[in-house]
């Protein structure tokens, strides 16, 4: 019985794992690896976290047979993505260019750094100084010296 | 004091990031073809294909663009108040049919009416795709020089229409007469 699941368990991951694979539907290889490596650069817009690569979604496929064909037409990546980001928007773009709207997506992380680091620094040498040991002031030598002459000890004999 | 008001006050920023990130609809993604030039296309007309139809013709005009499908679930919705905006005369309503066999979509408009002056038929999605449309229902407003004035991703719902398309419209058309 435990056999049978388990055989099930396996066909039901093959089967699982071929739904998932987008079939590229070309014969030129060359073609399709230059589309798959455009195709993991760009965002699926209708499903947004997968790319367009991975996508099955109907746009995702028409944006493929585009990119098939501008490929064919011996058109370079950037005019490629020149042609997309004219209709969509640096959306489609997983990696956003460094433009003043996105100086903060690209360095914030950074700023954040930055900021944690001057925080630490600050803390650590804060706790430094207040742990080192001051030399005693000529006033607080004078008391000191004081007490230690007057110590319990000596006033009982 | 500052201690303990600190956390607190960057606490309550990050609420208010959280909150705005709520609201937002990551499904609207901001279309780069405002103010530029309508995409230019000739396509076939839905009804009498032997007659085409194409953004050129519209010169001069406002006109409102509205991307629909048979298959779109939320198009179904948007529909009616279609009629109801088409019913008014405020703004000319062309269909681009989305990626639709010809049957399926001369149904729909049987079924439920035809708000639209002409619909033309984009089988393959490449007029779309020029469109940067990536769901339908998608909806642009044409001004008279052919420029895309406005953008509604989604439904064009009563607020939408009222609030921004109309005004805009009534504001082209001045300038329009004016010029």
């Amino acid at each position: 019985m435990s056999r049978f699941i388990f055989l099930s368990f396996l066909l039901l991951c093959a089967i699982t794992s071929v739904a998932k694979e987008a079939q590229p539907t070309g014969d030129d290889p060359a073609v399709e690896a230059r589309l798959t490596k455009l195709g993991q650069e760009l965002r699926c817009l209708v499903c947004q976290n997968e790319t367009l690569a991975d996508s099955r979604a109907d746009l995702a496929e028409d944006l493929r047979r585009e990119i098939r064909e501008q490929i064919k037409a011996g058109k370079s990546d950037k005019e490629i993505i020149e042609f997309l980001t004219a209709r969509y928007g640096q959306f489609i773009l997983y990696r956003p260019r460094v433009t003043p709207t996105t100086y903060l997506l690209w360095f914030g992380p950074f700023v954040l750094l930055l900021g944690g680091l001057w925080i630490l620094f600050n803390y650590i040498k804060q706790r430094r100084d207040s742990l080192t040991e001051k030399p005693l002031s000529a006033d607080e030598r004078r008391r000191a010296e004081e007490l230690l002459a007057s110590t319990p000890g000596k006033e009982r004999t | 004091m500052i201690k303990y008001l600190l956390p607190l006050g960057i606490f309550l920023v990050l609420v208010v990031f959280l909150a705005i990130g709520l609201k937002r609809d990551p499904h609207e993604v901001p279309s780069p073809l405002i103010d530029k030039a309508a995409p230019t296309f000739r396509l076939p007309q839905l009804k009498d294909p032997s007659k085409t139809f194409s953004a050129e013709d519209m010169r001069g005009k406002v006109w409102v663009l509205n991307v629909w499908a048979s298959w779109c679930i939320t198009c179904r919705d948007e529909h009616p108040l279609l009629i109801e905006y088409a019913k008014t005369r405020a703004v000319p309503i062309y269909g681009l049919n989305w990626k639709d066999p010809r049957e399926d979509a001369l149904a729909w408009l049987d079924d439920l009416g035809d708000p639209y002056v002409l619909s033309v038929s984009d089988l393959d999605g490449r007029i779309a795709i020029d469109y940067g449309v990536y769901g339908a229902p998608e909806t642009y407003l044409i001004d008279q020089n052919g420029t895309i004035r406005f953008k509604q991703i989604g439904p064009v719902t009563p607020d939408v229409w009222s609030n921004k398309i109309l005004p805009l419209v009534q504001e082209l058309n001045r300038q329009g007469t004016s010029r």
